[in-house]
């Protein structure tokens, strides 16, 4: 019932149903499934109650409706939102009320969106299970025991558990595919400066971009044109044309199309064997709608990981620099006065030692160790360069195909606790995704099966700068194709 | 004060206020004085989610400033974080500019104080573009040093101007400071007033003392604090005197003690020390990545440097070619600005008679503005009516007294120049009344007559006042005259 955007529109068009009874229906989804798998950080009930009734007197009205009218999103607590808290799931900004909202939440209010609550995340983005959370683990819909991976974790659970048809995430390394893959939904990063991250809490600013979550192609299509566009309070902003993302769906002719398969993501030993499979089988769908596969090479690959675990540390070191307890946020109550350094360092010292988690402090003295005199040409400069190769690997793949297909994460959902104290096992998930951040380029996560335990698989299509419509066009096929997208977990029993 | 040979070193960093109507990443007011706080936004205030946005007319103002002292403008720059921990530093970095300045390698022109006929090159490193900080302000009156913050400043465009280690003494140094405002004025860039913080000023200093045949560097000193440019100039004079004495008593060296700050105490007239080791400090400066780098194409620098117009120290240069003033009388006129220089170039066109201008406007002019606080903008002696009185005076029809009476009559009531002269009474004097009364005179005073004959001719001077007494519109040059040729002399 939740899982379509398109059919709650077309719904609520026919009269059958109304945006209040629409949100009714996804607070209480979100009330039975609330206590196995913690997707919200907050729930904004009376507030949702509020808009959808504003939007059925519109509809009754015969006012003009945005579109994406009485559908309730669910927005990542990394988005500022002016009339609920903004935490990052952080301790940091536990109370942090953002005097103004997002460009993107600008936008969804202007569509008539119903804004059902803030989801939750691993601390500030950092993470790949939601583990980080300072506000307990989101569960996966699909086996409460295991992650629903992350930093979007709450965002796609939430989707996954039926809770609502469409959620917005943020992608910095994967935080929108990886856990889209490991929920068994769709997860579209974007462009980088396609989507303005105007009101998006900075992780990694040159990687970071806001993304759709949604069950199907067509309903992430119908997110992305909501909140795609320039936007000049953004400098990172692209200045460029959007296209209507919805109009070429509903195909599955791909003649003409030539799909690269990597060869190295292919063949590592660190690919499940069941995705490895999946991808293949992908491949093989794409083939039956007329696209051409080709073998291409990113030779600079295996500096994926590496370049990005240099980079974004360093930018979050200084975007993190911000949470001091001076102004707002966490701010210590026990300032040694009699610290060596004064009272003003011992203020810094603890309000962030208390307000920041375990994996934001690592990546703080990551990069700030990164951008040390001495260090910064070693690791930064360093990175910077072999950023520009990877660009370049990118570049010269894409004079040989039009997409690029490959797995998105090397296992599927992983347990709880499983990898939560060894980061450079964490930082693996991303070994896929992370390529796609470091040349900004658009990328979707698809469902593609499962495994033997039925939990779900990701494929991952890359395109060139600027070219979502071409990725939206051959996922489009590819669910006209397949049915993995429709695969639903369990209903979620209220105890566990 | 030594006795050794003794040569100081100075640099300068400037940095100026720019004048821009917003600040340089948001929208917010960059104007001086409001009430704390209120000129405040979620980019300024650096809060979460929030992003900058480049101000262009900062961009502009930065060239027309680097182009004026001399600077190249590269075809690339660039924003840098600068990284550090301050309560009035809202996002904990300060947007600057690390490797790519906007403006780089100038020289500003002095005039060397010990010479005024000789020009000094100053060298300038750099200019680059950063946005301010916000305010603290330690209330210690309260007995537990409560600090408040004041955020309107955070984020307001500011250009840091690094000067080569060039100047030699606080003279100069006042020299610099002088002319590099006069331009920053001119050009309408910045108002470089010290007391609202919109130039300030810290100078490195040391000494390089001839020794035992060597050259031996006295530890360099950072002297902040200063808030005038006569408390730079006495800063640096105490800090000079003070390297010599504390070296020769101590005798270290650079080498003992690289660089030390001090604070410049205008109510004690001394330095006193802020940090005594200075730490090198780590910005761990890295590229903005909220920032695109900025293109400056050489078209748009060219359209800029057309733009500038005459500078102050070519007008300068042209006061002395074409009007024929001394470098004094020059440097006075172009030291108050655009709207005196063209007040001075019109009553010099006007009269005719560029020196007595100029005189007049050293004098009169400037001491009436001073008197009664107001600019040349709002002076009621317009440059026309100025450049008429004294054409009269160069014509011999008014004399410098009663050319002052019409100046008075001019700043207290409205009229032309004639109807002053009209109305003051002056009139022109037949020569025939003249001859008369100088005869009369004369007759009067045959001593004067034969003093004039044994060759003094200076005691007709007490018959010129005579004259003026009996008849106030006589000109006592023409009297002068009159009276030597009846004498016969």
């Amino acid at each position: 019932m939740l899982d379509s955007a398109a059919e709650l529109l077309r719904l609520q068009e026919n009269g059958d149903l109304t945006a209040v009874e629409i949100t009714e229906k996804s607070l209480s989804a979100i009330e039975s499934s609330e206590k196995s798998i913690n997707a919200f950080t907050h729930v904004a009930a009376e507030k949702a109650i509020e808009t959808a009734r504003r939007v059925d007197a519109k509809r009754a009205a015969g006012e003009p409706l945005g579109p994406l009218a009485g559908i309730p999103v669910a927005v990542k607590d990394v988005l500022c939102t002016s009339d609920m808290p903004t935490t990052c799931s952080s301790r940091m900004l536990k109370d942090f009320l953002p005097p103004y909202d997002a460009t993107v939440v600008e936008k969804l209010r202007v569509a008539d969106a119903v804004i059902i609550g803030k989801t939750n995340m691993d601390e500030f983005a950092m993470g790949a299970s939601t583990e980080t959370s300072a506000f307990g683990v989101t569960r996966n819909p699909w086996d409460t025991d295991r992650t629903p991976g992350g930093s979007s974790g709450g965002a796609a659970a939430c989707v996954a558990a039926g809770n609502v048809p469409l959620s917005l995430g943020s992608d910095t390394g994967g935080s929108i595919r990886q856990p889209a893959a490991f929920c068994g939904i769709t997860g579209l990063k974007p462009t980088y400066g396609r989507v303005s991250r105007y009101g998006l809490v900075a992780f990694a600013s040159s990687l970071d971009q806001v993304g759709p979550m949604a069950w199907s192609v067509p309903d992430v299509a119908l997110l992305l044109q909501a909140i795609a566009g320039f936007e000049p309070r953004d400098s990172t902003s692209l200045n460029q044309y959007v296209p209507n993302y919805s109009e070429i769906l509903q195909t599955t002719d791909l003649r003409g199309l030539k799909i690269g398969i990597l060869s190295e993501s292919s063949e590592t030993e660190a690919l499940d064997p069941a995705i490895r499979k999946a991808v293949q089988d992908a491949g093989e769908v794409f083939r039956s709608c007329g696209a051409e596969l080709v073998e291409v090479n990113l030779p600079h690959s295996e500096y994926w990981v590496p370049t990005y675990y240099v980079i974004a540390p360093c930018e979050a070191s200084s975007n993190l620099s911000r949470y001091d307890g001076a102004h707002y946020g966490h701010r210590t109550e026990s300032i040694d006065t009699g610290s060596e350094h004064g009272p003003l360092v011992s203020a810094y010292c603890r309000s962030r030692d208390e307000g920041f988690g375990a994996e934001v402090k690592r990546r703080i003295m990551v990069g700030t160790y990164a951008l040390s005199e001495g260090y910064a040409d070693k690791y930064y400069n360093q990175a910077l360069k072999v950023r520009r190769l990877i660009k370049g690997d990118f570049d010269n793949a894409f004079t040989q195909c039009d997409l690029l297909l490959g797995p998105v994460t090397p296992s599927p959902a992983f347990r709880i606790g499983e990898k939560v104290d060894d980061p450079i096992q964490m930082y693996l998930c991303d070994l896929f995704t992370v390529g796609a951040n470091l040349a900004g380029l658009p990328a979707i996560s698809l469902p593609g099966g499962s495994d033997s335990k039925g939990l779900p698989i990701g494929i991952q299509l890359q395109a060139p700068v600027l070219e979502e419509s071409r990725l939206l066009f051959a996922a489009g096929a590819f669910q006209t194709a397949t049915d993995h997208h429709k695969q639903r977990p369990q209903p979620l029993t209220e105890t566990k | 004060m030594s006795k050794h040979e003794i040569t100081t070193i100075i640099g300068l960093e400037v940095h100026v206020q720019l004048k821009t109507k917003t600040k340089l990443f948001c929208s917010c007011s960059a104007a001086f004085g409001a009430p704390p706080n209120t000129q405040v936004c979620p980019v300024c205030l650096g809060l979460p989610g929030a992003l900058p946005v480049m101000n262009e007319e900062a961009i502009e103002l930065a060239i027309r400033a680097g182009l004026a002292i001399n600077c190249s403008i590269p075809p690339m720059t660039k924003w840098d974080r600068k990284q550090y921990f301050y309560p009035d530093l809202p996002k904990g970095y300060q947007i600057s500019q690390f490797d790519l300045p906007i403006c780089a390698d100038g020289y500003l022109e002095i005039t060397d104080p010990e010479d005024p006929d000789s020009i000094r090159h100053i060298g300038i490193i750099r200019a680059h573009l950063e946005e301010d900080a916000g305010k603290s302000m330690h209330d210690e009156q309260t007995g537990k040093s409560d600090t408040r913050i004041d955020l309107n400043r955070c984020g307001t465009p500011l250009l840091e101007i690094v000067s080569q280690p060039d100047l030699r003494s606080a003279a100069e140094v006042k020299e610099y400071l002088t002319q590099l405002k006069l331009i920053l004025t001119h050009l309408d860039v910045s108002d470089c007033e010290m007391q609202e913080g919109s130039l300030r000023v810290d100078a490195n200093v040391n000494l390089h003392i001839r020794f035992d045949g060597k050259k031996i560097a006295t530890p360099i000193v950072e002297v902040k604090n200063m808030n005038s440019f006569r408390a730079v100039e006495r800063a640096l004079e105490y800090e000079i005197e003070r390297q010599y004495a504390d070296w020769e008593v101590d005798g270290l060296t650079i080498e003992d003690n690289p660089k030390t700050t001090r604070g410049w105490d205008d109510v004690k007239e001394r330095t006193f020390v802020q940090r005594e080791k200075e730490e090198s400090a780590d910005y761990r400066y890295f590229p903005d990545p909220d920032l695109l780098p900025i293109r400056i194409p050489a078209e748009r620098v060219e359209e800029l440097r057309q733009s500038l117009g005459e500078l102050p120290r070519e007008t300068f240069a042209r006061l002395q070619s074409q009007h024929g003033l001394k470098p004094y009388d020059a440097d006075v006129i172009v030291n108050q600005g655009p709207a005196m220089i063209a007040y001075y170039e019109r009553v010099s066109e006007l009269s005719g008679d560029a020196k007595r201008a100029s005189s007049w406007i050293q004098q009169d002019v400037m001491r009436t503005l001073k008197d009664r606080d107001v600019s040349i903008d709002d002076f009621l002696v317009t440059s026309v009516q100025l450049g008429e009185l004294l054409k009269r005076v160069s014509d011999g029809q008014l004399d410098n007294t009663r050319a002052r009476d019409v100046f008075s009559y001019l700043l207290e009531k409205e009229s032309t120049v004639e109807q002053a002269i009209a109305a003051l009474g002056i009139e022109q004097v037949d020569s025939s009344e003249i001859d008369a009364l100088c005869q009369a005179l004369l007759d009067a005073n045959p001593a004067v007559v034969d003093d004039v004959r044994g060759g003094k001719v200076q005691a007709v001077g007490s018959l010129i006042g005579q004259a003026k007494k009996k008849n106030p519109n006589a000109n006592p040059q023409q009297v002068r005259e009159t009276l030597l040729r009846l004498i016969g002399k």
